[in-house]
């Protein structure tokens, strides 16, 4: 970690530098000599107060979404046991009742789906594709382009948003559908995908490549049946970080998806809510763990691939 | 309703829910909208199985040509026109008005005259001066005090979790943290309650002015120390006993050490993650937007590049603040791109 300095190269370059950095990370590391030293009792005070620290504003919102209406709005949710309640009627307020004024959250989830789950593939196959080509492929100028489409990772997508939106409502007429927003977010994704994919694919042995070319297969075929199993892991964790940008994305879908019930995804409809907020002070514990629910079950549950892919996606947008 | 057993009220959620999602008005759109998503990656797996079908198939002769521009012409192709010309375009928009006429620098002028846009700059200034040191800080202090203690992936877990919330999310988690409630009246916002504890009176954390901004900034630094933690976590595990080992026999303290060796040992991914989160702090607009939509002194170049172009159709200073902030990323970009440059030359 500490010989790269790229952000996307700390993370996921190849099978075999990972296992040369375990090789290197012995356990009598630097850590465990800071330790003696530094893990004195302020240092667990300290860790403990920032844990604390961290905790205690998701909890409490969670403990909120759970409490009856008036007591949301009468007591602190640290009152809970003087001021005992608990019911479900905020999520199945938020989720059921539909209508202009209510949350309605229910269609706005299976947006936020049928939104990220193409969202997420498109820019997977593309880019896996441009990937192999420019760590495989001789052709002219491509580490030039290579270095480009790298620098287009940081440029904020700011800059795309209003002619893109043009090109959408102009010239395609598909402004604030489901295409306008998936295509929006396969753009702004495939700069980090092409170069997550290519570190990786680049990494994989010349001898595996030039056996197969010497078997006589071409490079379709070269890349079906040895690159696209190899890469696997990095794959993986494209997908995930791709899948969770795009859940977690307020921005595109302002702009792309129109803003109704018909495209928009839960996160522009909790910022919506949030908006009239004096109005909502009891459905937006419900409402926001709802939209949360998905991030975290993947935090929980892929939390290795989601590290890798974060931390190799986190200069995107 | 209210409060109830826990089993009587689950029963109750399934029952309200489900005929509630038998209704037409629910399951009408759904089956339509999972047919879109059906259809276009249906239409999508068409086109690329039918051009790499076709392209197998060409004549040897031009076939290399062919195979090429199969992989990597799409991805090149979307990127050219749905990132390149537009912020190309962004560029020339920048330097025209909200009908599309030329007026050279005046977006820019207009920019650094109104007192208003120079609050949002200097807003942002305040954001990137804090958010990427503080939460480093934050991040380097917890990474080094669990490190190799018992429990420290729990532990990791914990601060690292809020990275996987949007914006959104947190902001309205936030939201609640600061919630205001006038002097005499119970309060529902921890941080008042607190400060009543104490004998203080509650303030308006989101509306006062410039307080405010500094209570928005908090909540991108509670979003970033997680991030700063884990990379630096996995650093400081790298840097080689053999070193640390040495400066201890040369009579060095802990604070010694952790600033002479684990600092110097981790310089390069401190850069990273500097850089990382002054990157999305720069471009922060989510919290914003949910928290205070901008008002009462707080917005900065993203949020009013979005309510100048999108709310009220001022294209070209919407365009010339997206600008401005592309001007804010490129020394990052010219960096990041050198390093790369040099990393390709050693392999």
């Amino acid at each position: 970690m500490s010989t790269t300095s790229a952000p996307s190269e700390a993370v996921l370059d190849s099978p075999l530098n990972s296992k040369r950095r375990q090789r290197r990370r012995r356990p009598d590391g630097a850590a465990d000599r800071a330790k003696k030293t530094l893990t004195s009792k302020w240092a667990t005070a300290g860790a403990i107060i920032i844990a604390v620290l961290w905790t205690i504003p998701t909890a409490g919102l969670f403990i909120t979404s759970f409490r009856p209406e008036e007591e949301i709005e009468g007591s602190g949710w640290w009152t809970i046991f003087s001021n005992w309640g608990f019911t479900f009627d905020n999520y199945i307020e938020v989720l059921t009742t539909t209508g202009a004024s209510s949350a309605n959250l229910g269609s706005y989830f299976i947006n936020s789906i049928v939104v990220a789950i193409p969202a997420t593939l498109f820019p997977l196959v593309l880019a896996s594709l441009a990937a192999y080509a420019f760590a495989w492929i001789k052709f002219r100028f491509s580490a030039a382009i290579f270095i480009g489409v790298f620098a287009l990772q940081i440029v904020p997508l700011q800059m795309a948003l209003i002619p893109l939106l043009q090109i959408f409502s102009g010239v395609l007429g598909i402004s604030g559908t489901f295409p306008a927003v998936w295509i929006a977010h396969t753009i702004f994704g495939l700069p980090l995908a092409i170069f997550l994919l290519h570190n990786f694919i680049a990494e994989i042995p010349r001898d595996v490549i030039e056996a197969a070319r010497v078997d006589g297969a071409n490079h379709f075929q070269t890349f079906f049946r040895i690159v696209l199993p190899l890469a696997m892991p990095a794959l993986a964790s494209f997908a995930i970080f791709q899948f969770l940008w795009v859940w977690n994305d307020l921005l595109v879908a302002l702009v792309f998806s129109g803003g109704g019930v018909d495209v928009a995804p839960l996160t522009q409809r909790l910022a919506e809510l949030s908006g009239n907020y004096g109005r909502n002070v009891h459905r937006l514990p419900a409402a926001a763990f709802i939209s949360i629910i998905v991030p975290l079950i993947v935090f929980f549950s892929l939390q290795r691939y989601f590290v890798r892919g974060l931390l190799a996606g986190s200069t995107k947008g | 309703m209210g409060a109830g057993p826990v089993g009587a009220q689950l029963a109750e959620f399934v029952h309200a829910v489900l005929p509630a999602a038998r209704r037409g008005d629910f399951w009408g759109p759904t089956f339509e909208k999972f047919g879109v998503l059906i259809i276009g990656v249906a239409a999508f797996a068409a086109v690329i199985g039918l051009v790499l079908f076709f392209a197998d198939r060409t004549p040897k002769r031009i076939r290399d040509v062919v195979q090429l521009t199969v992989f990597v012409a799409p991805a090149l192709l979307l990127l050219l026109i749905g990132l390149v010309y537009p912020a190309v375009q962004t560029i020339y928009l920048a330097f025209t008005d909200r009908q599309g006429e030329w007026v050279g620098i005046d977006n820019f002028v207009w920019m650094f005259t109104q007192q208003e846009i120079l609050r949002v700059l200097g807003n942002t200034l305040v954001w990137v001066l804090l958010v990427p040191a503080l939460s480093t800080a934050i991040g380097l202090a917890y990474a080094v005090f669990i490190d190799k203690s018992a429990g420290e992936k729990v532990l990791k877990s914990l601060v690292f979790l809020p990275m996987a919330i949007s914006f959104v999310g947190a902001g309205i988690i936030w939201r609640f943290m600061y919630e205001y409630r006038a002097e005499g009246y119970e309060q529902i916002g921890l941080l008042n309650q607190i400060i009543v504890w104490f004998g203080g009176e509650p303030h308006q954390f989101l509306i006062e002015s410039p307080w405010n901004t500094f209570f928005l900034i908090l909540v991108m630094i509670w979003i970033q120390t997680g991030f700063a933690m884990v990379l630096l976590s996995a650093a400081i595990k790298a840097v080689p006993a053999e070193i640390i080992e040495a400066s201890r026999l040369d009579g060095a303290n802990a604070w010694q050490q952790f600033w002479n060796v684990t600092v110097p040992g981790i310089r390069s991914t401190l850069v990273v993650v500097v850089t990382t989160i002054t990157i999305a702090t720069l471009k922060v607009f989510d919290i914003v937007r949910t928290m205070t939509g901008g008002n009462y002194g707080t917005s900065v170049v993203a949020n009013e590049m979005y309510t100048q172009a999108f709310n009220r159709a001022e294209w070209g200073q919407g365009a010339a603040l997206a600008v401005v902030l592309f001007i804010m990323v490129l020394p990052i970009i010219i960096y990041n791109v050198r390093v790369m440059r040099k990393q390709r030359e050693i392999r």
